[in-house]
C-alpha cells in the first residue's frame, strides 16, 4: 500500500470529519422506545429461536433494574433511552446475488468510506462484515474462508445457520448482567459479526468489520463474538464511522473474544465514530464492553485500539487470563480534542498460573478535552508467578485539556510482579520551533510528534490500518497547537 | 546573501541585541565570538526566527528577501540552517523520517515533487560516510538517547542533507570532545563552497582551527565591538575577553 507524505499533506489540507455524509437509502425502522414489544418485534425480524427472545427478555428485565455507572470521568445530560429507534435496517429488496446488484447509494457510501469493497477484495484481500444502522449488509470472502472452515459471517447469519455455537458461546465473557450498557445491548442488540476458527487452523486473511450509524435517532448495538479454537489464529479489525449530527447518537455494543488452547486473537479497532463539533455539539456516546476470555492454556489475546472519535468514549477491552500461561495486551491509542471525553483502558484478570498481561496505553489530549486512563490489574489467589507491566503515559496539547490516569491494582498472590510506568508531557515549543527551522510547519510537526509517541501502539496495528491511524491522528488534531 | 543593519532584539522587556551590523556575502566564513551573555545565541535564534524574542531592525536581508517577514519554516526552506547548540530529542520519530519531511518541504517549496526512495537512500549514504556518522543513528529517533558529540554529528549530517545557502553553527563545539570537533568541522569543511555562507558562533578559538573563518566578530553586550581576521581568534585567545572590555573602555 503506496502511501505518500504528500497525500497526506493534501488530505490534511482539506480535511475536518470527513465522513459526515448521510446516505438516503430506505430503511426499515421500528418506532420508538424501549419495552418488550420492541424487544419481540427485533426478535421476530430476525426470524430467531425462542431461546435467543429469552435471552433478550432476561436482559432487559436486569437491565430494567439497573442504574447507568457514575463513577466514570465523564460528564453528560442523562440520556432519554425511550426516544431513541432500536431497530433500523436499510430495506433491500431482494437478496444480493452479486457485488454489482447493491444498492447505489448504498455502495456509493461504502466508496465514501474508503472501502470500496472490490478494491478492498482486489487488493488487500482483507474479508469485510459491513454493519450499517443495525443490520449487516454484506459479507465477502465467505466461501474462500469456508472452504478452510472458518465461519465469518453477520451475528444474523450466524443464529441461523450455527445456532448451536451461537448458544453455547454468546453471553459466556460478557454476562447479561455484567453492566447497564452490556444489559441494553443484550436485550435490544441487532447486529454484528461472528467468527469461529477451526483447530489449527491460522485464518489467512484480516477479518474486518466496518459498523456505520446512519440513521438519526438511532441507537446501535451490535454484538461481535470471536471464537478462536484450539492452536487457531486470527486477525481480527473494526472501524466505525457515523455521519455529523447535531443530536448525540447512542452506541452500546458487546465484542465477546474467546481463546482456546494456545489460540490467538488480535483484535484491532480504529474508532473514528463522529466526535461533535468544535463547540462539543452532537457526537456519539460510545458505550461499550469488550472482553476477552483465555479459556485455554497458553492462548493468547491482544487488544489494538486507535480511539479519535466519538463525543463519550466509555470502553475498557479487557482479558480473562483463565488457561495457564495465557497472555493478554493492550495497547492503546485514545485522543481526545475540542470538548470529547474519554474514560478508557483495560483489565487484565489473572486467573490462571504463570499468566502475563502487558498495558500500553497512550492518551493525547487537546483543545478542552478531558483524556483518562482506567485499568485494573486483578491477580486472584491461585495465579502464582503472574506478571505485568503497564505504561501509561500522556501526552498534552495546550494548556485547557485534561489528562487522568486511575490506575488500580490488586494482587491477591504473593508471587505476583507487577510494574506501573506513567508520564505526562506536553509537546514542546522546543520540539515544534525544531521542526520548523528544518521546513516542516507546524501540522505536519505535530503530526510527525504525535505519530512519534504513539509508535509503540500503531507498530501493533496490520500495515493497511497503522496508514489509517496516522492519517487520523493528524486530523483529529489539526488546530490544536498554536 | 545576508545584511543586517541595526538589528535589536529583546526577550520579557530585557534587551539584549542593541544594534548588530552584518554583511555575509557567498562564500564566507564569519566567526562570531564573545563572553557568555554577550547575545550570540540570540543572534541565531533571532535570524531563524524563534518567536519569544522581539525583534527591529532597519533591514535584515537574506537573499533578496525580508528575513523578518519570513515564517521560521520559510526560512528554512529557504536555505538557511541553524545547527542547534541544545538539539531536541523527539522520541519515536525516526531521523530519516523527519529528513525526507524536510526535504520534501523543502522540494514542495521549490515547485518540486517528493524526491524518490532511491535518491533519498543514496543522498543519505553518501551524507552519512562525508559526516561521518554511524548508519545506525540515522535509524534511530531523532536524537533521542544520542550523546552529547553524536547529537552535534547529527545537525551536521542533517545540514549535509538541507543543503543550505547559509549555515548558522550556535555553539557547536560546546561540549565536544576533539575527536568529535574534528570529525564536525571536516563535515563543515566538506560544505564550503563558492555559493554557501556559514556564519560560526563560539565561546572558543579552538573550533577556528579547524574551521579557519575569512571575518571574526567580537559581540559584546549586545553589540558587535570589534570586526578582524581570522588572527583577532588567536589575539583574544591570548588575552581574553578583558582586553576587548579595556579597548572599548568598559571596566568590571
Amino acid at each position: 500500500m503506496a502511501y505518500t507524505e504528500a497525500e497526506l499533506a493534501e488530505e490534511l489540507k482539506n480535511k475536518k470529519y470527513e465522513f459526515g455524509f448521510v446516505s438516503n437509502f430506505d430503511s426499515d425502522k421500528a418506532p420508538k422506545g424501549l419495552n418488550e414489544d420492541i424487544i419481540r418485534l427485533i426478535s421476530s425480524k430476525k426470524n430467531e429461536p425462542e431461546w435467543l427472545l429469552k435471552y433478550r427478555l432476561d436482559a432487559f428485565r436486569v437491565w430494567e433494574s439497573m442504574t447507568e455507572p457514575e463513577w466514570a470521568h465523564l460528564h453528560h445530560p442523562p440520556i432519554d433511552f425511550q426516544d431513541l429507534h432500536y431497530y433500523s435496517a436499510p430495506k433491500t429488496k431482494k437478496r444480493l446475488n452479486s457485488l454489482d446488484e447493491l444498492d447505489p447509494e448504498l455502495k456509493s457510501m461504502y466508496d465514501k468510506l474508503g472501502i470500496s469493497t472490490e478494491e478492498q477484495k482486489r487488493l488487500t484481500g482483507v474479508a469485510i462484515d459491513v454493519v450499517v444502522d443495525s443490520v449487516s449488509v454484506e459479507t465477502s470472502f465467505k466461501e474462500k474462508l469456508g472452504e478452510l472452515g472458518i465461519i465469518f459471517c453477520s451475528f444474523s447469519e450466524a443464529v441461523q445457520e450455527h445456532p448451536e455455537l451461537v448458544r453455547k458461546y454468546l453471553g459466556t465473557v460478557v454476562p447479561t448482567n455484567d453492566n447497564f450498557y452490556a444489559a441494553l445491548n443484550s436485550a435490544v442488540f441487532t447486529d454484528g459479526s461472528f467468527c469461529y476458527i477451526p483447530p489449527g487452523t491460522r485464518c489467512p486473511m484480516e477479518l474486518s468489520t466496518y459498523f456505520r450509524i446512519n440513521d438519526a435517532q438511532t441507537g446501535q448495538f451490535e454484538r461481535t463474538l470471536v471464537i478462536a479454537d484450539k492452536g487457531s489464529y486470527v486477525s481480527y479489525l473494526e472501524g466505525c464511522t457515523a455521519p455529523m449530527r447535531d443530536e448525540n447518537q447512542l452506541h452500546a455494543a458487546i465484542v465477546e473474544l474467546i481463546t482456546m488452547d494456545d489460540a490467538e486473537i488480535k483484535y484491532s479497532t480504529i474508532q473514528n465514530w463522529y466526535p461533535g463539533n468544535e463547540e462539543g455539539k452532537g457526537g456519539i456516546y460510545n458505550f461499550v464492553t469488550k472482553r476477552g476470555l483465555c479459556e485455554g492454556r497458553n492462548s493468547k489475546i491482544s487488544w489494538t485500539q486507535v480511539e479519535t472519535g466519538s463525543a463519550i468514549t466509555w470502553k475498557y477491552p479487557s482479558c480473562i487470563l483463565k488457561g495457564d500461561g495465557s497472555v493478554g495486551e493492550f495497547y492503546s491509542v485514545a485522543v481526545t480534542n475540542n470538548y470529547q471525553q474519554a474514560d478508557t483502558g483495560t483489565k487484565m484478570i489473572h486467573i490462571g498460573k504463570n499468566t502475563k498481561s502487558m498495558i500500553i496505553s497512550k492518551g493525547i489530549s487537546a483543545g478542552k478535552s478531558n483524556n483518562s486512563y482506567r485499568g485494573l490489574v486483578k491477580v486472584l489467589p491461585k495465579a502464582h508467578n503472574a506478571r505485568n507491566f503497564s505504561q501509561c503515559d500522556s501526552l498534552l496539547l495546550g494548556s485547557e485539556c485534561g489528562a487522568h490516569t486511575f490506575p488500580y491494582i490488586e494482587a491477591q498472590n504473593s508471587s505476583a510482579k507487577i510494574e506501573h510506568e506513567a508520564t505526562t508531557s506536553k509537546i514542546g515549543e522546543d520540539q515544534i520551533f525544531y521542526c520548523l527551522q528544518r521546513g516542516i510547519d507546524e501540522e505536519k510537526a505535530v503530526s510527525l510528534i504525535v505519530n512519534g509517541y504513539a509508535k509503540e501502539v500503531l507498530n501493533k496495528l496490520p500495515m493497511e490500518f497503522a496508514i489509517e491511524a496516522q492519517k487520523l491522528l493528524s486530523i483529529s488534531l489539526e488546530g490544536s497547537v498554536g | 546573501m545576508l545584511t543586517i543593519k541595526n538589528l535589536k532584539a529583546s526577550i520579557e522587556g530585557n534587551q539584549i541585541l542593541k544594534g548588530i551590523n552584518l554583511e555575509v556575502k557567498p562564500g564566507e566564513v564569519h566567526a562570531i565570538m564573545g563572553p557568555n551573555g554577550s547575545g550570540k545565541s540570540t543572534l541565531a535564534s533571532v535570524l531563524a526566527g524563534r518567536d519569544e524574542y522581539e525583534a527591529i531592525a532597519d533591514e535584515v536581508t537574506f537573499l533578496g528577501q525580508d528575513l523578518m517577514e519570513l515564517a521560521p519554516e520559510e526560512r528554512s526552506r529557504e536555505g538557511l540552517f541553524l545547527a542547534f547548540q541544545y538539539p531536541v530529542e523527539i522520541p519515536g520519530v525516526s531521523n530519516i523520517n523527519f529528513l525526507k519531511a524536510a526535504i520534501n518541504a523543502k522540494r514542495h517549496h521549490q515547485g518540486l515533487e517528493d524526491i524518490s526512495a532511491k535518491d533519498f537512500i543514496a543522498m543519505v549514504k553518501e551524507k552519512q560516510a562525508m559526516v561521518e556518522l554511524k548508519s545506525n543513528l540515522a535509524n534511530r529517533s531523532v536524537n533521542e538517547g544520542f550523546s552529547g558529540g553524536e547529537k552535534k554529528r547529527n545537525e551536521i549530517f542533517q545540514m549535509a542533507m538541507l543543503e543550505p545557502k547559509l549555515g548558522i553553527l550556535d555553539e557547536t563545539d560546546s561540549g565536544l570532545d576533539i575527536d568529535a570537533l574534528k570529525i564536525v568541522s571536516n563535515g563543515v569543511n566538506k560544505l564550503k563552497g563558492p555559493d554557501r555562507a556559514f556564519v560560526v558562533i563560539t565561546h572558543y578559538q579552538r573550533l577556528l582551527d579547524y574551521i579557519v573563518p575569512d571575518f571574526v566578530h567580537v559581540l559584546f553586550e549586545g553589540r558587535i565591538v570589534k570586526s578582524g581576521g581570522k588572527e583577532l581568534a588567536l589575539e583574544l585567545e591570548e588575552k581574553g575577553y578583558d582586553w576587548i572590555k579595556e579597548e572599548i573602555g568598559v571596566h568590571n
